[in-house]
């Protein structure tokens, strides 16, 4: 097994105040051809984790101690310039919001080719063939290059997204959230679309959701976060079959399941005060 | 009683709403958008009909337009003897206060610059229930039963997380004890952990006010858990409307069988 990227002990901190961890000790690694996912509610620092390994943190924020290391590379406190040779083109990221992440006075043909124009320096009749080889891959069909992100659906915008994040064939791709803004049809539509491309492109794929459904759908390994730290991790099948954790199995057992055999129950914060005491 | 149980308390028969949209060459043009196709729904008295349907199938135009929130285009809405679509504004301000709505955004859906206690007074000042100190009483009370404490009453919304502001936003609408609450996708913008106590709240306050509820959701797990009935919306068509276990079990139409294989997690992980 080839391993692609290493967190090492991360913490983010504001830089106003280095004494408060948003992120704290976070080490997990990935594979090549394997997707990891990591859950956790909302302020649990999933998405900080990510942007750390693009360096797209809030010049608010600062990295503590801790080592990202991709591909044998230190990239912690890699360069701007050094940052943007990876960006797109070994490293690939899909947003959340798919209304508000395309720029809507250019054609998405025009925003897929911009990494493949700059990253692998492709031009003319190459450089359409490209994008509309890409177009096809995720389903839309070629002629629509000329479109505005307006003329597009919610579900087309995001498969434009994930066009453009692996067009340069990017060794690991990052996903925020992609799916959540999009219908239960659509959303099985992509999830199936980037299971498909991870094993074609034989991608690692850091998934971020904190929809536990999806999470059995792509997962190989989970990651959970709670309030900055990672509480539990390991392969899907142990995580959500055999929760160590206690707020890992307070979290899965609020989850409601298709079949409604399970009893609806509110989270269960007991274990903090327990291990407190 | 047993009879009772058995009867609707809101009808709605042959709605039908269209809207004009833009299109062609700089917006020259318009398209008709039929939002509501001759939809015809019942929902018996102190039960849980639920409203499922992707984006753009026109479940939150019914919300609103059930709720005379928006105009309707042809159709009857019958509620207590009365077809609220033809009620005059004042009569149906009058009725409005048996129909109530809980809104999907609990950050955009309440005025920043309001009390907690303003907010959820507004409704028994408007219709004149009690005096000031009855309804401050009143508003401790219900307050108290969505889980906030009367410490909140002079709290804005921004001091509250998502899901105490969307507990605020229920007690705003079941303050003048409704007969019939329109939830908007109540829990869709709340983390998964919180999701779960508001639809229990939702589910013991309908059992004490014998409430009745029309439960708006694109999720069919959530909708699994809450509702007795189900009615999924396509294009602006009920497409299918039954008992939620018989839908969920056995569904009849093409588009209801897609949207169920569609729900994520249904892989068994024992493979």
């Amino acid at each position: 097994m080839t391993e692609l990227l290493r967190i090492e002990n991360l913490t983010i901190t504001p830089k106003a105040e280095p004494g408060r961890a948003l992120v704290s000790q976070v080490s997990f690694a990935l594979e090549a051809g394997k997707t990891t996912c990591i859950v956790g509610e909302s302020g649990s620092g999933k998405s900080l984790t990510a942007l750390a390994v693009m360096g797209l943190l809030s010049d608010q924020l600062q990295l503590g101690q801790g080592n990202i290391v991709f591909k044998g590379f230190n990239i912690t406190h890699a360069s701007h310039a050094e940052l943007q040779r990876i960006r797109g083109k070994e490293i690939g990221m899909i947003f959340q919001e798919p209304m508000t992440s395309l720029n809507p006075v250019l054609t998405i043909g025009y925003q897929i080719g911009e990494s493949l124009a700059q990253h692998l320096k492709l031009t003319g009749a190459a450089l359409k063939a490209r994008v509309a080889d890409l177009l096809q891959q995720v389903g839309i069909p070629p002629e629509r290059a000329g479109s505005y992100p307006d003329e597009l659906s919610g579900g087309q915008r995001q498969r434009v997204m994930i066009a453009m994040s692996i067009a340069c064939e990017p060794a690991m791709l990052i996903a925020d959230e992609p799916t959540t803004a999009l219908d239960v049809t659509v959303q099985a539509q992509i999830l199936k679309l980037l299971d498909d491309l991870k094993t074609r492109m034989h991608m690692g794929m850091l998934f971020i959701t904190h929809d536990f459904g999806v999470v059995t759908d792509i997962a190989d390994n989970v990651v959970v976060m709670f309030r900055g730290e990672i509480v539990e991790s390991g392969p899907v099948q142990d995580v959500l079959l055999n929760p160590r954790h206690p707020y890992t199995r307070a979290l899965l057992d609020c989850v409601p399941d298709a079949d409604g055999k399970k009893p609806l129950k509110p989270i269960d914060y007991a274990w903090l005060n327990a291990g407190a005491a | 009683m047993e009879k009772a149980a058995e009867q609707h308390i809101l009808v709605a028969r042959n709605l039908n709403k269209t809207y004009s949209q833009r299109s062609g060459r700089f917006g020259f043009g318009s398209t008709k958008i039929k939002a509501l196709d001759d939809v015809s729904l019942a929902l018996r008295a102190g039960s849980t009909l639920a409203v499922v349907g992707e984006s753009g199938s026109g479940k939150s135009t019914l919300a609103r337009c059930l709720l005379q929130l928006q105009p309707l285009d042809s159709g009857e809405v019958i509620f207590q003897d009365k077809n609220l679509a033809r009620l005059s504004v004042h009569h149906l301000r009058m009725k409005r206060r048996y129909l109530q709505m809980i809104f999907q955004d609990p950050f955009a859906s309440l005025n920043p610059r309001m009390k907690v206690c303003d907010i959820v007074a507004e409704g028994l000042v408007i219709h004149g229930l009690g005096t000031g100190r009855e309804q401050q009483d009143k508003v401790v009370q219900m307050l108290e039963r969505v889980g906030l404490s009367a410490a909140d009453m002079n709290k804005y919304p921004h001091q509250f997380s998502g899901g105490q502001r969307q507990r605020i936003g229920i007690a705003r609408a079941l303050v003048l004890e409704p007969k019939v609450v329109v939830c908007d996708e109540p829990v869709s913008a709340l983390d998964v952990s919180v999701q779960a106590q508001i639809l229990l709240l939702l589910r013991s306050l309908q059992q004490e006010m014998d409430l009745s509820y029309i439960f708006i959701s694109h999720d069919l797990r959530v909708v699994r858990h809450i509702a007795d009935d189900i009615a999924v919306m396509y294009k602006g068509r009920i497409v299918e409307q039954g008992k939620v276990e018989e839908i969920y079990s056995a569904p009849t139409q093409d588009y209801t069988r897609n949207l169920l294989n569609s729900i994520p997690g249904r892989k068994s992980l024992a493979a």
